[in-house]
């Protein structure tokens, strides 16, 4: 089936979740690295490099949310139940690092609080997002149209390993994105931070690539076989690339190259799940065909997503580039 | 632990979690729309009042909006963490609406908010005009496909059942203007302008009663009363349209909400007041007046009307929750027709600025919207149970398959959370509203009047006697 509407989902909600994964995870990286900020400067400085701009980037999780309820409603029902702990938890930090954008400005008194909260709920909200991840990738017991596991399924050493290697991974988006935004001396050890967190990174994508052939034979197929592995061996010998980008671009002091370069391996290594996982939706049983609406959903949501997917990206990238630029002590509207 | 089931516990959670969220938007849309329209007539007359209005509003939008983005992101995880069922069944015909209510609003909102918030002067006045037009506009888009959303579950049309049991779309138009949508639309936006021009008025008249030369307070304090005077009739005849749709498509709700547990075949009461015993199923202590309520939904003093003795015990919603709601709501909203005309009487008497009881009730009426708006929702929620998707799918059969620990830790968590990031957003907004606007003028504005400082007070004050 070359043109079938639950493929071209499929696809949509991936690139959602990937949109929503980059762009996030460098605003959630910089809640990581919120305690390294030395001064209130410092803080207020990487807060407002992306204040204006945080919102939007969360809207893609309500956008992958919200599509998956859509177009894949078995798939949201499964999963969402099977998750229930990692996603509540994941929620709630959202709601403390969310408001403080707006509320640590708003006190003197509780400014350390509300920095406390950014810097909680932005952590937290990463290594909920890497377990769920991992779980996923673990499988959701399934039976008839219902999970059918308990509600500590979720909590593995695999699960908890992908959570902090997606802290770790969202923390050099974050710092890669500082690099770009502030100058100085803040810069400099935003620098600093990128080279280590680049091989801790790597570190954690190498133990998690080494690990997932074994949560499932399925997926060791799916790598290990001719001559489909020849495509699929190009994602490590690219990640090498953007690795070598990223600390080119460190090492010559460039603004832009270390973020794209790190961004690069984020997607790299999300198509490399994505080729585990196909073409299930939710392993091990529940294929992307079985998930999906019926095609009167598919189609009438999938109109409207056309047309208005690019003209978001071209306002998403207006805003984008209104901020352009470094940010500067004393910037914003406070 | 019986009575507590994994069911009530979700629907506690549901029930909690909504209504937090419920406040933020419902303060938004009207927010939004009002800096839409204090930005464009700053623009216009180049008058500094309405600047300082607009930045000062701005700041309590961002802290709300920010609220209403978190509590929101809970929301559209809910329906598959605790009502996993119901997602599954309803989701081919639900889920699309809820996705174009992110694709075509939420980004919207979420885009325009950073350049309408720190971007007047990177972007300059005709840009950033656009985006603060776009904030308010995505607030209405978004607002239209939730209640199209809620509307279906009330009112369901446009769809077949499939044999996995799914709810198939049939029809789309049927779907998204199905019967109750335009009315519950209506009443909800205006009910959201409602509440936010009583904040807006609240603010004004405490600032009043501080200073009455204060014109920032002055010029606040007027638009929301023309608000309050204008929109409150409307209001309550949309609401009257609203309850006579109900009447004809979801009657059992409209039975709780008048507490008529008998049928009168010839011309019903309304009963006022009076306390509901459901184990008797008649309303104790009803003060009524007799075949007014036949006269009211069917515009005859001698119509029957069924009562729910004439519906099965297992579909009928809680009978108190619905008539208690209700009346809260009714009687808001002659509350605030009250205020509304108590300004244009001492507007027209040329006292609109110089009214202490009119300030002191505006100051009272000041929360009232988000009483009222929460009161409605219940009524409207609470009366379509026990069903998820109206008569055709019950709540007990929508539940996610969650263990009752589960969710009640989660409730707890999210009342403890909850309680504790906006109590302290509230508190922030109080404070922000204490301050007088004043602060927020220009500094080449705010200097020359500060610099008059005392001396200028009673002239003010003695403008409060021309001003009309």
């Amino acid at each position: 089936m070359p043109f079938d509407l639950a493929f071209v989902w499929a696809g949509l909600i991936a690139f959602a979740v990937l949109t929503y994964v980059v762009l996030d995870g460098f605003d959630l990286g910089i809640g990581i690295l919120f305690p390294t900020g030395r001064s209130r400067d410092d803080r207020d400085v990487m807060m407002n490099a992306v204040a204006p701009v945080w919102d939007g980037n969360e809207t893609w999780l309500v956008l992958g949310g919200g599509g998956l309820f859509a177009v894949f409603p078995l798939a949201y029902a499964v999963v969402m139940p099977a998750l229930y702990m990692p996603i509540t938890l994941m929620l709630l930090a959202l709601v403390f690092r969310g408001v403080a954008f707006e509320f640590r400005w708003r006190t003197e008194r509780w400014k350390g609080v509300w920095d406390a909260a950014f810097f909680g709920g932005s952590t937290l909200a990463a290594l909920c997002q890497g377990i769920a991840l991992g779980a996923l990738v673990q499988g959701i017991e399934v039976q008839g149209r219902a999970y059918a596991g308990g509600w500590w399924d979720w909590l593995t050493p695999f699960s908890v390993l992908t959570g902090v290697a997606l802290v770790a991974g969202y923390a050099l988006l974050g710092a890669t994105w500082l690099v770009l935004k502030t100058e100085g001396p803040l810069q400099s050890r935003m620098r600093g931070y990128a080279f280590r967190l680049g091989i801790v990174t790597l570190a954690f994508i190498g133990a998690v690539s080494l690990l997932t052939p074994f949560q499932d034979p399925v997926y060791f197929q799916r790598w290990f076989n001719l001559p489909g592995s020849l495509y699929t061996f190009a994602v490590p010998v690219l990640l090498m690339g953007t690795t070598w980008l990223l600390y080119s671009g460190l090492r010559r002091q460039y603004d832009l190259q270390p973020f794209l370069a790190a961004l690069g391996m984020f997607v790299l290594s999300f198509i490399g799940i994505g080729i585990s996982f196909y073409p299930m939706m939710v392993p091990p049983g529940l294929t992307i065909a079985e998930a999906a609406a019926p095609d009167e959903s598919l189609g009438f949501a999938l109109v409207g997503t056309l047309i208005l997917i690019p003209i978001i990206l071209a306002y998403t990238a207006y805003a984008y580039w209104v901020f352009r630029g470094k940010v500067r002590v004393g910037d914003g509207y406070h | 632990m019986e009575h507590l089931s994994a069911e009530t516990l979700a629907r506690a959670q549901f029930a909690f979690t909504v209504s937090f969220h419920i406040v933020f938007p419902a303060f938004s849309i009207g927010l939004a729309s009002f800096l839409a329209v204090l930005n464009g007539l700053w623009l216009r007359s180049r008058d500094a009042t309405y600047l300082a209005l607009f930045d000062y509003w701005k700041k309590i939008f961002a802290v709300t909006f920010g609220m209403g983005v978190v509590s929101g992101i809970v929301m559209s995880y809910q329906f598959g963490t605790n009502w996993s069922v119901f997602s599954d069944l309803a989701g081919p015909v639900i889920g699309p609406l809820m996705a174009y209510e992110v694709l075509s609003a939420f980004f919207l909102e979420a885009g325009f908010l950073g350049i309408m918030l720190f971007g007047r002067e990177k972007v300059g006045d005709r840009l950033h005009m656009f985006a603060t037009a776009m904030v308010a506009f995505g607030t209405l888009i978004s607002a239209t496909w939730i209640l199209s959303v809620n509307s279906w579950m009330q009112t369901p049309a446009g769809f077949a059942i499939n044999d996995a049991g799914q709810f198939v779309p049939v029809d789309w138009l049927a779907i998204v203007f199905n019967p109750s949508f335009p009315y519950r639309l209506l009443h909800m936006v205006l009910a959201a302008y409602l509440t936010t021009a009583f904040v807006v008025g609240g603010v004004g008249a405490l600032h009043l009663l501080r200073d009455r030369g204060d014109r920032t307070a002055r010029r606040m304090f007027s638009m929301a009363m023309w608000m309050a005077a204008l929109v409150t009739p409307v209001q309550i005849f949309a609401g009257d349209l609203h309850g006579l749709n109900t009447l004809e498509h979801q009657p059992v709700k409209v039975m709780a909400m008048e507490g008529h547990y008998d049928s009168y075949p010839d011309g019903a009461p309304l009963i006022l007041f009076g306390w509901p015993n459901a184990a008797e199923k008649r309303i104790d202590y009803a003060i009524e007046v007799p075949k007014l309520s036949s006269l009211i939904l069917k515009h005859d003093w001698n119509a029957p009307l069924d009562g729910l003795d004439s519906v099965p015990d297992a579909d009928e919603p809680p009978v108190a929750i619905v008539f208690w709601s209700f009346r809260i709501m009714v009687g808001l909203g002659f509350a605030m027709l009250g205020v509304g005309m108590f300004s244009l009487f001492q507007r027209l008497r040329g006292r609109l600025y110089d009214a202490p009881w009119l300030h002191r009730a505006a100051l009272l009426m000041g929360p009232s919207g988000f009483i009222a708006v929460l009161a409605g929702w219940v009524t409207t929620e609470v009366g379509r149970q026990p069903f998820t998707v109206y008569g055709l799918l019950r709540t007990s059969d929508s539940l996610a398959p969650v263990a009752a620990p589960a969710v009640a830790t989660s409730l707890l968590m999210f009342i403890i959370v909850y309680f504790f990031v906006f109590g302290a957003g509230v508190f922030y907004i109080l404070r922000l509203m204490n301050r007088s606007a004043l602060t927020a003028m220009p500094d080449d504005d705010d200097g020359p009047l500060r610099a008059a400082g005392p001396v200028s007070r009673p002239h003010k004050d003695g403008e409060a006697h021309h001003a009309v």
